[in-house]
């Protein structure tokens, strides 16, 4: 008898968590459908699971389009989100490593600069870095949207979490050889701390291609817009087709998707070794 | 030595610590600066206004009103992505088959950006005519179709907002949640098997929870902090070629308007913004402190 209850919870649950995955899967399912639809199938006053044929010109119409400057925008977010990617873990992984391993008098008031950072959202400094920024002459510039997002306190924190856990004898072995800071950071340090360099490089990849507010201010000429912001900027004006608007969403995330399903085991890593509990 | 230390210390944090001065400490200063001002389109402005920038942020009903918009957002969010986050976990935890299967799927939606899903939300799902999908499921019980996100009693569109980061969000606290649950040491459950606790909720209760008590203080925390800095989700589902509605404002999107919409007041931007981030951080400090987050192991 309890046997055929636990085994009915079990079931129970199993079909619980499969009607969740389905829903969480629906608009996955909508941005392919309506993708590669036709305009006429998508806003049809009957809802059909299943468009009537697949069009796949779709996504060379979105390309043709002379008034849609989406190619650009990808390879404007393409450059971004690699430049941030680079640059945020060469920055960061160097402050981390000074901050948990070279002694010095002061290191713990600037550790305290740092945090302090995370208390203040990046969000809400969007005003005065759009003063900063422009008083710089930056607007509309890949230099404007890439570099004062290059300094991630959130990304120096998880590297300094991780070279303090990380164990001393390889250092001190350096050391022993006559190798400096520099040498050992490079030589010893960096290939031996790949799981964080994926973990952490993932995240911000994935933070950069999909940032919106700080590009929406930064990127006010249409040769200056990422992705998200051309997407955004269709649905609020709704000039653009519905089916070239999907289309142009499925395109937007499929650079994501492989990001994500290549490097899902680190994002589970990064985030749980976060040092956030 | 000691010096040769310094230096090398110096080498390695002083770029990032620069550039995060540059960027993060000076626009502060400055911003602190300007909403001392009538800074309407300068960035230089010349005509000092003391408090008066404050004060007619603080009287500005719209403003407050975009406070009020973040609380009962918050009060909303929270709550219900807590929940989901922890069942999620709970049960993809204990189900034996395809368990990479089911964590991938509710985290993947954390690929997504607010941009898209916000698409899918306004064009497909709640698009408030007769053929979106809600409108067609509401259809075959006998609804009458809703216009979702322009109907302000009921306030519908609050489904429409929770629902999108809901399913953005919900999958990356399982994991951190998912992450809580594998380090619980069996021996605890054994130990409860062993004095009669039944499975199920008396271990939950007496145990799981407890345990989990660290992870649940850094999720509402993280939680609580997101909420603030809401801006996508609400500019991308509410805003269309006539503006924004004058409901559902929350502070971010009032700021935009107001620092970098048609009048491009600056100081009174500015301002708001250091208005907003006293709040954060006094949220976050008071939070942190009362639910004791201080006093986890420092290499946690």
């Amino acid at each position: 008898m309890d046997d055929a209850l636990v085994r009915a919870g079990r079931a129970l649950r199993l079909a619980l968590l499969i009607a969740l995955a389905l829903l969480f899967l629906i608009p996955f399912y909508l941005l392919l459908r309506n993708g590669l639809s036709s305009e006429q199938d998508i806003t049809s006053p009957e809802w059909t699971f299943f468009p009537g044929e697949l069009k796949w010109g779709n996504v060379r119409e979105l390309f043709d389009d002379p008034s849609v400057p989406f190619a650009r925008s990808l390879l404007n977010s393409a450059l971004i989100a690699i430049a941030t990617t680079l640059g945020t873990l060469l920055l960061s992984s160097l402050a981390g490593y000074g901050l948990a391993r070279i002694p010095y008098r002061h290191a713990n008031k600037v550790f305290y600069g740092v945090l302090g950072t995370l208390l203040v959202p990046a969000a809400v400094t969007f005003v005065p870095s759009f003063v900063l920024v422009s008083s710089l002459g930056w607007i509309s510039t890949l230099r404007g949207l890439i570099v004062p997002t290059l300094f991630s306190a959130f990304a120096c924190f998880v590297f300094r979490q991780y070279f303090l856990g990380f164990p001393r004898e390889l250092e001190d072995a350096a050391q022993v050889d006559g190798l400096g800071y520099w040498r050992t950071y490079w030589l010893v340090v960096v290939p031996n701390a790949r799981p964080v360099f994926a973990a952490v490089g993932t995240i911000v990849f994935l933070g950069a291609w999909n940032s919106f507010l700080w590009p929406l201010v930064i990127g006010q000429d249409q040769s200056a817009w990422t992705v998200q912001v051309a997407l955004s900027s269709f649905t609020t004006s709704q000039v653009i087709r519905l089916h070239e608007l999907f289309v142009a969403a499925v395109v937007s995330i499929l650079p994501l998707l492989l990001v994500f399903l290549c490097f899902q085991r680190w994002i589970v890593a990064g985030v749980e070794r976060s040092g956030i509990d | 030595m000691r010096r040769r230390r310094a230096l090398w210390f110096w080498v390695f944090v002083g770029p990032f610590a620069a550039g995060l001065t540059l960027f993060t400490y000076v626009p502060l200063l400055w911003s602190v600066g300007l909403s001392f001002f009538d800074a309407h389109n300068t960035v230089t402005p010349t005509h000092f206004v003391g408090l008066d920038n404050y004060t007619a942020m603080l009287r500005d009903g719209a403003f407050v009103g975009s406070l009020k918009t973040f609380l009962l957002f918050t009060a909303f969010i929270v709550p219900v992505t807590y929940l989901l986050s922890l069942s999620l976990a709970l049960m993809v935890n204990r189900v034996r088959w395809a368990r990479a299967f089911f964590r991938s799927v509710f985290f993947l939606p954390a690929a997504c950006s607010y941009v898209v899903a916000a698409l899918v939300w306004k064009m497909s799902i709640f698009n408030g005519v007769r053929f979106g999908l809600a409108n067609t499921v509401l259809g075959w019980f006998g609804g009458d179709p809703v216009a979702w996100l322009s109907t302000t009693d009921p306030p519908w569109y609050w489904l429409v907002i929770v629902s999108v980061r809901l399913w953005l969000q919900a999958g990356f606290y399982m994991i951190l949640f998912l992450a809580g649950l594998q380090r619980i040491d069996p021996v605890l459950y054994e130990a409860a098997a062993v004095d009669g606790a039944r499975p199920g909720w008396t271990v939950l209760r007496h145990i799981t929870l407890p345990q989990l008590r660290a992870t649940s203080v850094a999720v509402v925390l993280l939680l609580v902090i997101n909420a603030f800095q809401a801006f996508d989700e609400f500019y991308n589902l509410l805003s269309d070629a006539r503006g924004y509605p004058p409901y559902a404002r929350p502070p971010l999107v009032y700021l935009y308007y107001t620092a970098l919409g048609q009048g491009q007041n600056l100081g009174l931007g500015s301002a708001g913004a250091v208005i907003l981030a006293l709040i954060v951080a006094v949220v976050t400090v008071g939070q942190a402190r009362w639910l004791k987050l201080g006093r986890t192991d420092p290499d946690g």
